[in-house]
């Protein structure tokens, strides 16, 4: 029961846009026709601390959680982040990661430093490791804003989910306005 | 029609479904998105009251004057709801009235993982549980229907993974045969004076029972017979974690948590070969199953604390766990006031001046966090002044002066005011700061009686803090501008060596409020670095724009940035300044 469930964890930080990302893909799955779950914690973790959201899809989904150590893709939208969701991720596992980092607080204070060798870390335990400058190719596409869905689109193609689907579910909940760059931003990820 | 929804948008689609006329709650994590949703359901008059007990109190109005009311709350408000709540379950209801409460075990934004279905017990009013987003909508329907069948308040427990966890949901529509509310006396009924009360009670009893006799067969409590070996009586999200970590299992999924369907547990305990009780929190369950003098397992392996999870489940039943990736040792990323929050030069201050601060519930409990470390204690809503009060009972003349309470506007008005009242009552010579920035923050910038405008975005009157604290009698009230850091610290200091009441209220806005005329961003700051001598002296705001840039020759020397992108131009830092190394560049 549990082998037929695709489980995604999006980790990152308070304000970077990962309920948004979790929401495209949880419609992208639904119109698909899975059944879907996703939970994640608001509130506190808002205020720049580190918030974890999970999405799960399959015939039929029970925990709004993923299981312990069974997650199949870590999508990261910072390297820290990324590196402390590991332990969640079941070995063989996906992870992609947006190659950005954002210093705590007690990085910022001079308290810490921001660990070295991260990247190196999550490929030593995932060799396939998709390492995406989010920012420098959502630039490129014409809106660095569009990051998000750049890493959604290499995300998307480990999933079996057709392209269609994430096309209708980036039209229903992205403003109009930006939809031209982020379908175009979804498209180039997708290659990767 | 289906969509994906939160638990709290599917309560709010059940309420109007149900054909809810009134939706009253205070915000509260996990409780606060299902108003800022009945909002978008124009048949639904959807309004923040300033605590939760005037909030059931006006479900209750609403309810007595034969409407169908919604009442929301976090688990820790019915607390502060708890005195009507009591006796409305003796009088009953004329429209279904429905409380909805969010627990929150694992406390991921709470003070306390209170149980509350030992609330419906005590008051003696019926619960439902739901599981998912769709049983969020359903039930929110049947609590009403239960309530007008059963003249009975019912409460729908959800907990912060059915709140914020998102499930699809089948929509349906409005009823639209319920009678119009109008005025209608029946005061033997509503006058809960001891002799209409004494009539009461027994019904209370009866009602019940006969819901418990009723739960037997009511299709929201379901017999699962799978693998008879192991029988499981659990509700809510715990069902989920069962069914995927034990799908075999036997389970008697209950949608009515309280009272308990007797007959059915009796039925299914007689199935099964081994009998468990998986649920969060209290033993709530569990002990009324062994009052039955049914065997069963339960807390001996789940525990009392936080909530539960696959893994943990799995743990609890002595299952294989999947081999984890073991944890690295990384940098913590806790939580943190914003750039240019109003808070930071308050408790600057306050650290500076070795307060004794009493703290209260809101974004400004982050003053507690290390830099600012200005933060004694916080126990609930509006503490923060009549603890002040208390400790000023207690300790010598000279450590009186030190203890400051701080509170924000929504909290204030919460509950705070009643300590103030009795802060001038009593004479106690305490210092109270009110962080006033025109919004509930913490909870997402909801609108309170201060702020001036209604849940539904109406102009409203906005509450005068300094006139309500004259009124209160409060001779000392200072209105000072939290981002100027020598005034605000020279008036506290003033304030907290006068040995009578005094109040002092900071005036500027929170930066995240959304409407444009309310927060201006000023000009973007920058650090020179040819005069920064990297003394740290900016660090001590814990400022999340300004950065330690270390020199990278293995010394503690370093430099400061300003993120540009972050940066609010609130000042703060520059004032810090005693190289003049920070300006706006203008």
């Amino acid at each position: 029961m549990t082998q037929q469930i695709t489980n995604i964890l999006l980790v990152g930080v308070g304000g970077q846009g990962i309920l948004l990302a979790s929401e495209i893909l949880s419609e992208a799955a639904m119109l698909a026709g899975f059944d879907v779950k996703k939970s994640e914690i608001h509130g506190m973790s808002q205020r720049g601390g580190s918030v974890v959201s999970h999405v799960r899809y399959g015939q039929e989904v029970f925990s709004p959680i993923i299981p312990e150590g069974e997650g199949d893709i870590l999508f990261g939208f910072e390297l820290m982040e990324t590196c402390r969701a590991l332990p969640l991720i079941r070995s063989g596992g996906t992870v992609v990661a947006n190659d950005l980092k954002i210093s705590p607080p007690s990085v910022l204070m001079g308290q810490e430093t921001y660990p070295a060798g991260l990247v190196e870390r999550i490929r030593a335990l995932f060799p396939d490791f998709l390492l995406v400058d989010g920012q420098k190719i959502a630039h490129d596409a014409g809106n660095v804003r569009a990051a998000n869905t750049v890493l959604l689109g290499a995300v998307s193609r480990r999933l079996a989910i057709a392209e269609g689907f994430w096309m209708q579910a980036l039209e229903k909940m992205v403003p109009p306005k930006a939809l031209v760059v982020n379908k175009q931003a979804f498209l180039i990820g997708r290659e990767l | 029609m289906k969509e994906i929804l939160s638990g709290n948008e599917a309560i709010a689609r059940g309420a109007f479904e149900a054909g809810c006329l009134v939706a009253c709650g205070y915000p509260g994590t996990p409780s606060t998105e299902i108003l800022e949703n009945t909002l978008s359901y124009k048949e639904i008059d959807s309004s923040w009251a300033p605590n939760e007990k005037v909030a059931l109190e006006v479900a209750i109005g609403a309810s007595f004057g034969g409407g169908r009311a919604l009442c929301t709350m976090k688990h820790v408000g019915v607390n502060v709801a708890a005195d009507p709540l009591f006796t409305l379950a003796y009088t009953g209801v004329r429209g279904g009235l429905v409380l909805v409460v969010a627990d929150d075990p694992e406390m991921h934004s709470s003070q306390n993982e209170q149980d509350s279905r030992n609330y419906a017990r005590f008051a003696k009013v019926p619960m439902l549980e739901p599981a998912d987003s769709q049983e969020c909508k359903e039930f929110t329907r049947l609590a009403f229907q239960l309530s007008e069948q059963y003249d009975t308040p019912v409460m729908l427990r959800s907990s912060t993974r059915i709140s914020h966890g998102k499930s699809i949901v089948r929509l349906g529509e409005r009823v639209s045969d319920l009678p119009l509310p109008q005025l209608e006396k029946n005061p033997s009924k509503l006058v809960m004076l001891p002799g209409n009360a004494r009539v009461r009670h027994p019904l209370v009893e009866r009602r019940l029972s006969d819901l418990s006799e009723a739960g037997s067969s009511m299709a929201v409590n379901r017999l699962e017979m799978r693998d008879s070996s192991i029988g499981i009586i659990t509700s809510g999200v715990c069902y989920q974690y069962v069914r995927e970590v034990m799908p075999h299992a036997s389970t008697l999924k209950l949608g009515l948590v309280h009272p308990l369907p007797q007959a059915l547990i009796r039925a299914f305990a007689a199935q099964v070969d081994k009998l468990y009780v998986v649920e969060e929190l209290d033993p709530f369950i569990e002990t009324q199953v062994k009052a039955l003098g049914i065997d069963v397992i339960g807390k001996e392996i789940i525990s009392l604390c936080g909530e539960l999870t696959p893994g943990r489940l799995r743990s609890a039943f002595g299952l294989p766990q999947p081999v984890e990736i073991p944890a690295e040792q990384l940098p913590g990323r806790p939580p943190n006031m914003c750039p240019g929050c109003p808070h930071r030069g308050v408790f600057f201050a306050l650290n500076q001046l070795k307060a004794y601060v009493t703290g209260d519930i809101g974004c400004y409990t982050l003053g507690f966090m290390p830099p600012l470390s200005a933060m004694d204690t916080c126990v609930c809503m509006g503490a923060s002044i009549g603890m002040a009060t208390g400790v000023t009972k207690v300790v010598s003349a000279e450590e009186r002066k030190k203890v400051v309470a701080v509170i924000g506007d929504s909290t204030f008005l919460h509950t705070g005011i009643n300590g103030l009242m009795d802060m001038v009552y009593n004479n106690s010579p305490a210092t109270v700061i009110i962080l006033d920035n025109s919004i509930t923050a913490m909870t997402g910038r909801q609108d309170n009686p201060a702020s001036g405008f209604t849940l539904m975005d109406e102009p409203a009157n906005a509450v005068q803090i300094p006139l309500l604290c004259k009124a209160l009698g409060v001779k000392n009230i200072r209105v000072i501008n939290p981002l100027d850091l020598a005034e605000t610290r020279r008036v506290i200091a003033e304030e907290m060596e006068r040995p009578e009441p005094s109040v002092i209220i900071t005036n500027k806005p929170c930066v995240l409020i959304k409407r444009e005329d309310v927060f201006e961003k000023g000009p973007v700051y920058a650090v020179d670095a040819e005069r920064c001598t990297g003394c740290r002296a900016c660090l001590k705001i814990g400022c999340p724009a300004i950065e330690w840039r270390p020199a990278g020759d293995g010394s503690r020397k370093g430099k400061a940035h300003i993120d540009p992108q972050l940066c609010t131009g609130c000042d703060v830092c520059r004032q810090l300044c005693t190289f003049d190394a920070i300006g706006s560049g203008k």
